[in-house]
């Protein structure tokens, strides 16, 4: 979007017609500059004198002193890793980047993680597993366009993204869209097919697709033995899966089963099929291994690396792509390399002037760093940029417990938001349309943000924020403010890496013609510039020149893996981490809604969004409510093992009968998060968000149900 | 894997039987024992590698094929032996004797011995020697499949005998192949036990719109033919003329071995809630058990079985029970949708029952509800809520307070939001929400093209799925309505 001065002073947004969105923005986008002139809106630093004393303004120079006083002396007193540092998946490349490197060079922490844990680290994972290399969309969004089925998993684009919806299928038109959702969501309404699933059991039903395409002839066994290895396993394990087995725990019909695998091989025949996840489907214990049973499926009908096919995972943040390539993670460094592997910390040790010996190892994931903290043995202080914790985390009672726990919090935010007001000390920081920087989107397509107003005067940029504390920590020098320094940096440090920028130039991101990763330098070029600094390190990391313009389609020829084979994987079905029960007996799935966006931090400061959804409220079948004694707009308590958060009843017969759902974005007693699993995934370590068990109750009205508590 | 599971302190589990329990026991358990401290052996009496016995039907309908339905083994974690039948149990020394002379030792064995058909004493089933005469089958094993699908290439007619899932799915996958099916069912109606008189009487109309002849209220008394079967012979004299006869009466658990070595057997093996013989060594699981939980032949009961007892012998302090299984029948044949679950005739006045007939449409929903739960039901003719009902009576859930929602998908009390009598609160642009009623204001203030009504309220302007509505709601609109 563009913005354009108004004569009052204030901001217009423009949409502005670039390929993802077709021109589309919905009420958040339209409304978002808002946001720049709210009067929430942090300008001076704070600082609270004591945990106990109130926020109080205070001067940059005395809020950062007293940073990189604390952090020195917890470092001194605990070690390193006593500090922790978390990120988000909203930062710009170059501020990602430079989190992930000021956590390993002017902290030396190996804690460090950010909330795109709790987005897109089972579909990274998976697809790095299965495909070699995790770009959310292989292919420009604009192939979507060419697939005559698109199957779309636990995502509702309708709500959560709309102008997303311009590249499906619609209504009417020759092409099918096939839903999976335990709601008939927005998305699902208008689909061809709706396969309303339960909770929890994506996984058992991609296998059984895969059965019937095996049972009806529709794989590609020519692809199959060309391009993959590992099928023959998969074929005796879906063996189990028969329809009528699955039917048993997903829910989903024999006759719907058939009929999804029917259209996705016609649509394949038909322009292309596609397969795409969202965090329906991932954000579960099991997470990872559900996106490889679709992976698998994609796979055995041939679909990845074919023109207008392919499998996909829809990112949910404004960077979710960049976010998770630059280090911000932590077994992590930039370029999307992990940080035990010995040459990527000798090429990126190399480009910080370190020894690789000093980078830390992997830390603690999101979730388990959450709930280390203030413990012992875990960190006494922590730096959070980006990110909206005491909301967005799972079981956010027990974070906002760890988080006061800790000796000192730093937090750096554009509002004081609900983990800000816990913090000892806040800095303002500037907002997307206040600084440059770069962001990749889902298509891992690099874009260039520019500046269009300066920020409100007290407030510095998060790049400027690390560079006085590096300065203050005894690191005067690496921590550039300039964006077009870090980005440039960025660039050197990814050559070689699975998220290669190194061809990425500021010509060419100025031209606006589509950039994709990998974007690897010519050869030479990259050997001249960096032979001295590096030695011999990279010799065998470069590879041919490529294009300008980068890969905009990947796996055409081979995938991203050692042998260049995609791999599929054995997975099987297991319940949820918490199944219903009798005092627990609904399933509980969570989500967003379209006037909103993750923890609410920024949208519920709009008014035209806070006026369209102004609370929380929890989503039940009129058959249930009515069972319950409940009635529309009445407010409940949604009760789940670990705590328990107030709403309004809403009624919908769009959801199963068995299942509730509540959005996430409202602070306090409201918080969905007071009640879900933090249930890990072995692999990704992605909490359980959407899935537990929960009973509702009648709200008395009584002072202590409105505050949160804990069961 | 690689862990040494020959380790002399390894607990050694004996699997007898490498059908759809013992191989599913066998995975369950090498999952949960990473580090190799169970030592497990399957022996199969079958020659064949285990496969997936529920899906025969399909093979034997030709749409499946033998490659699509094998089982998961655990070659690598375990040792399996196929083709060695077990002879006797040493329970004194922990052995079993297989049929080539070998002892085996055990720690704990797992009896997964299955069922075998049972034949009725029909005149004219057997030749001399005891064996079925030639043209006689009968449907369990995958040589079982073969003979008859081989038998069927040069078939015209088949008699199947015996009315329930398995020949109802036999004479279905025959029928599809092309042959002249009858079958003949000795009770009132078909499937007897898992469906009632009104449903059972559709279930045949739907087989008869496949082509298939059903006659109830008939029992086989011979089977006719010279040296090959030709016939059946009912009681009431008629013969029904066939070049394949296929039994399909029901199974009787295989229990043997089990009484052999002096295990408590009635029915089937006798086994508590730890799937215990009498022989506390001694499991047994399966089509082989009998547990007062479950009536046997179905897959889940043994699946379910399965989980419990690796929990058991991978971890002894578990406290993990097999207490028994939600009974649940889904037909599989083409273009007849059946699932039937629970008690669907009861007898006593706390039960209530829900029932929508069509017969016309071979359409037959019947859900049987007491205390508000759902504890039986029918739905036949399409399976739009089969998986809904399904979980509900898994669970033993509290229903619904009006069970249509059971019985139809997608009916819906709320008004239809898309048509021309919109209210004018009723959003139209979801993505920005913008109302009808804004859009005739705008409209009449003077915006009068989808382009003028997005610069001032943007809609359209996210998905763009409205537009089409917004262009036809301002069509309806007076387009001479002058400006506001």
């Amino acid at each position: 979007m563009t913005l354009r001065p108004r004569r009052d002073g204030g901001l217009d947004v423009e949409p502005r017609d670039f390929p993802v969105n077709g021109g589309g923005l919905c009420r958040k986008g339209w409304t978002a500059a808002e946001l720049l002139s709210s009067p929430d809106r942090l300008t001076t630093p704070l600082m609270r004198a004591s945990r106990t004393a109130p926020l109080e303004p205070v001067s940059w120079d005395a809020a950062l002193d007293r940073v990189a006083a604390e952090l020195r002396r917890i470092q001194d007193a605990h070690g390193p890793d006593a500090v922790a540092v978390f990120g988000g998946g909203g930062l710009t490349n170059e501020k990602a980047y430079q989190l992930g490197k000021f956590a390993r060079v002017a902290l030396r922490t190996a804690n460090i993680d950010y909330n795109g844990r709790f987005c897109m680290s089972s579909a990274a994972a998976a697809v790095s597993g299965a495909l070699g290399v995790d770009r959310g969309l292989p292919f420009p969004v604009t192939d979507i366009a060419q697939a005559g089925t698109v199957l779309l998993v636990g995502a509702n684009v309708a709500e959560t993204m709309p102008p997303f919806v311009r590249h499906l299928p619609r209504p009417g038109d020759d092409r099918e869209l096939i839903v999976i959702d335990p709601r008939r969501s927005q998305t699902a309404r208008d689909a061809d097919l709706h396969l309303q699933v339960t909770p929890g059991t994506d996984l058992a039903l991609a296998n059984g697709l895969l059965h019937i395409a095996i049972a009806e002839g529709l794989i590609d066994s020519e692809y199959i033995a060309a391009r993959t290895t590992g099928f023959a396993e998969v074929r005796r394990n879906v063996a189990a899966y028969w329809p009528e087995r699955v039917e048993r725990i997903t829910g989903v019909p024999v006759s719907e089963q058939r009929a999804a695998v029917r259209r996705l091989a016609a649509g394949r025949a038909r322009g292309g099929a596609m397969v795409l996840t969202a965090r329906g489907a991932e954000q579960h214990s099991k997470g990872v291994d559900t996106v490889r049973a679709f992976v698998n499926l994609a796979l055995a009908l041939g679909l990845p690396g074919r023109p207008g096919s392919g499998f996909g995972s829809i990112t949910g943040q404004g960077n979710g792509q960049g976010g998770r390539e630059h280090g911000q993670k932590a077994d992590q460094l930039p370029g999307y390399r992990r940080i035990d592997d010995p040459r990527a910390r000798a090429h990126v040790a190399g480009v910080w002037g370190v020894d690789p010996a000093d980078l830390p190892g992997p830390g603690r994931s999101a979730y388990e760093l959450l709930e280390s903290l203030g413990t012992p043995g875990g960190p006494k202080a922590m730096f959070v940029a980006g990110s909206n914790i005491a909301v967005s985390a799972p079981r956010a009672e027990l974070a906002e417990r760890r988080l006061a726990a800790l000796d000192f919090l730093v937090v750096s935010d554009l509002v004081l938001s609900e983990t800000a007001k816990l913090a000892d000390v806040v800095l303002p920081a500037a907002q997307w349309a206040e600084e440059e920087g770069t962001m990749t989107n889902l298509e891992g397509r690099v874009l260039r943000r520019r500046r269009a107003v300066a920020p409100p005067p007290g407030v510095r940029t998060d790049l400027e924020i690390l560079a006085d504390l590096a300065r203050r920590l005894g690191r005067p020098d690496g921590f550039d403010a300039d964006p077009a320094a870090v980005f440039a940096e960025l660039r050197r440090a990814s050559a070689g890496g699975p998220a290669d920028y190194s061809g990425i130039t500021d010509e060419m991101l100025d031209s606006g013609a589509p950039v994709y990763w990998p974007n690897p330098r010519g050869r030479d070029d990259l050997r001249d510039d960096l032979r001295d600094e590096l030695g011999d390190v990279l010799r065998d990391e470069l590879r041919e020149d490529e294009p300008a313009g980068g890969t905009p389609r990947l796996f055409a020829d081979r995938f991203a893996t050692s042998d260049g084979r995609a791999r599929f994987a054995v997975v099987r079905h297991r319940p949820a981490a918490e199944s219903v029960d009798e005092e627990f007996p609904l399933q509980l799935i969570t989500g967003r809604v379209l006037a909103q966006y993750q923890s609410g931090s920024q949208t519920r400061r709009i008014r035209e969004l806070r006026e369209a959804e102004p609370g929380a409220f929890v989503e039940l079948h009129p058959q249930l409510a009515e069972r319950l004694g409940f009635a529309a707009g009445q407010r409940v308590r949604v009760v789940s093992r670990r705590g328990a958060a107030w709403a309004e009843v809403r009624l919908s017969e769009e959801i199963r009968l068995d299942t509730v759902f509540m959005p996430f974005h409202w602070p306090g007693a409201q918080r969905a998060n007071l009640v879900t699993n933090p249930a890990l995934d072995p692999v990704s370590r992605m909490p359980e968000f959407k899935i537990c068990a929960v009973r509702l109750e009648p709200l008395l009205g009584t002072a202590d149900e409105l505050r949160p508590v804990a069961a | 894997m690689s862990a040494p599971r020959t380790a002399r302190a390894a607990h050694r589990v004996v699997i007898v039987g490498a059908g759809m329990a013992g191989a599913r026991l066998a995975e369950e358990i090498v999952q949960r024992d990473p580090d190799g401290r169970v030592h497990v052996t399957m022996l199969g009496a079958e020659p064949h590698r285990p496969y997936n016995r529920v899906q025969l039907t399909n093979v034997l309908a030709g749409s499946m094929a033998e490659d699509d339905i094998p089982l998961p083994v655990p070659d690598e974690d375990a040792v399996v032996r196929l083709g060695v039948a077990v002879r006797a149990i040493d329970r004194d020394r922990r052995q079993v004797i297989t049929d080539d002379g070998d002892a085996v030792g055990y720690d704990t064995l797992v009896l997964a011995t299955g069922a075998d058909p049972l034949i009725p004493p029909v005149r004219g089933v057997r030749t001399a020697d005891g064996g079925l005469r030639p043209g006689v089958f009968v449907f369990r094993t995958l040589d079982d499949c073969r003979a008859l699908a081989a038998a069927a290439e040069a078939a015209r007619r088949v008699v199947v005998v015996g009315g329930g899932v398995l020949g109802l799915e036999a004479a279905r996958g025959l029928a599809g192949r092309g042959l002249d099916v009858c079958v003949l069912h000795m009770a009132p109606w078909l499937m007897e036990t898992r469906l009632d008189a009104e449903g059972g009487k559709i279930l045949r109309a739907a087989y008869r719109d496949v082509g298939i002849d059903v006659r109830v209220d008939a029992t086989a008394t011979e089977v006719s033919g010279v040296d090959r079967a030709d016939g059946v012979v009912l009681d009431s004299g008629e013969r029904i003329p066939a070049d394949l006869v296929v039994f399909s009466c029901g199974m009787r658990p295989s229990t043997r071995l089990a009484a052999d070595s002096g295990l408590r057997v009635e029915r089937g093996i006798v086994v508590d809630d730890e799937l215990r013989t009498s022989d506390p060594r001694i499991f047994a699981l399966g089509d082989c058990a009998q547990h007062p939980g479950v009536a046997g032949g179905l897959l889940d009961s043994a699946w379910e079985q399965a989980t419990v007892l690796a929990e058991l012998i991978t971890d002894p302090g578990s406290t993990t029970r097999y207490t028994g299984s939600a009974e649940v029948t889904r037909l599989k044949a083409a273009d007849v949708d059946l699932v039937a679950m629970g008690e669907v005739n009861p007898d006593d006045e706390q039960a209530a029952s829900v029932v929508f007939s069509d017969a016309r449409r071979r359409t037959y929903k019947k859900l049987v509800l007491r205390d508000e739960r759902l504890v039986g039901a029918v739905l036949l003719g399409d399976d739009e809520t089969s998986g809904l009902v399904t979980q509900l009576f898994d669970r033993g859930a509290v229903a619904p307070p009006d069970p249509k929602v059971l019985l139809f998908r997608g009916l819906r009390q709320g008004a239809d939001d898309s048509g021309p009598d919109l209210p004018d609160e009723a959003t139209v642009c979801r993505c920005n929400g913008v109302t009808r009623g804004e859009i005739v204001r705008e409209y009449t203030a003077g915006a009068r093209t989808l382009d003028a009504l997005a610069d001032r309220l943007r809609s359209g302007t996210g998905c763009g799925s409205c537009r089409g509505q917004v262009a036809a709601l301002i069509a309806d609109l007076p387009a001479d309505m002058p400006a506001a």
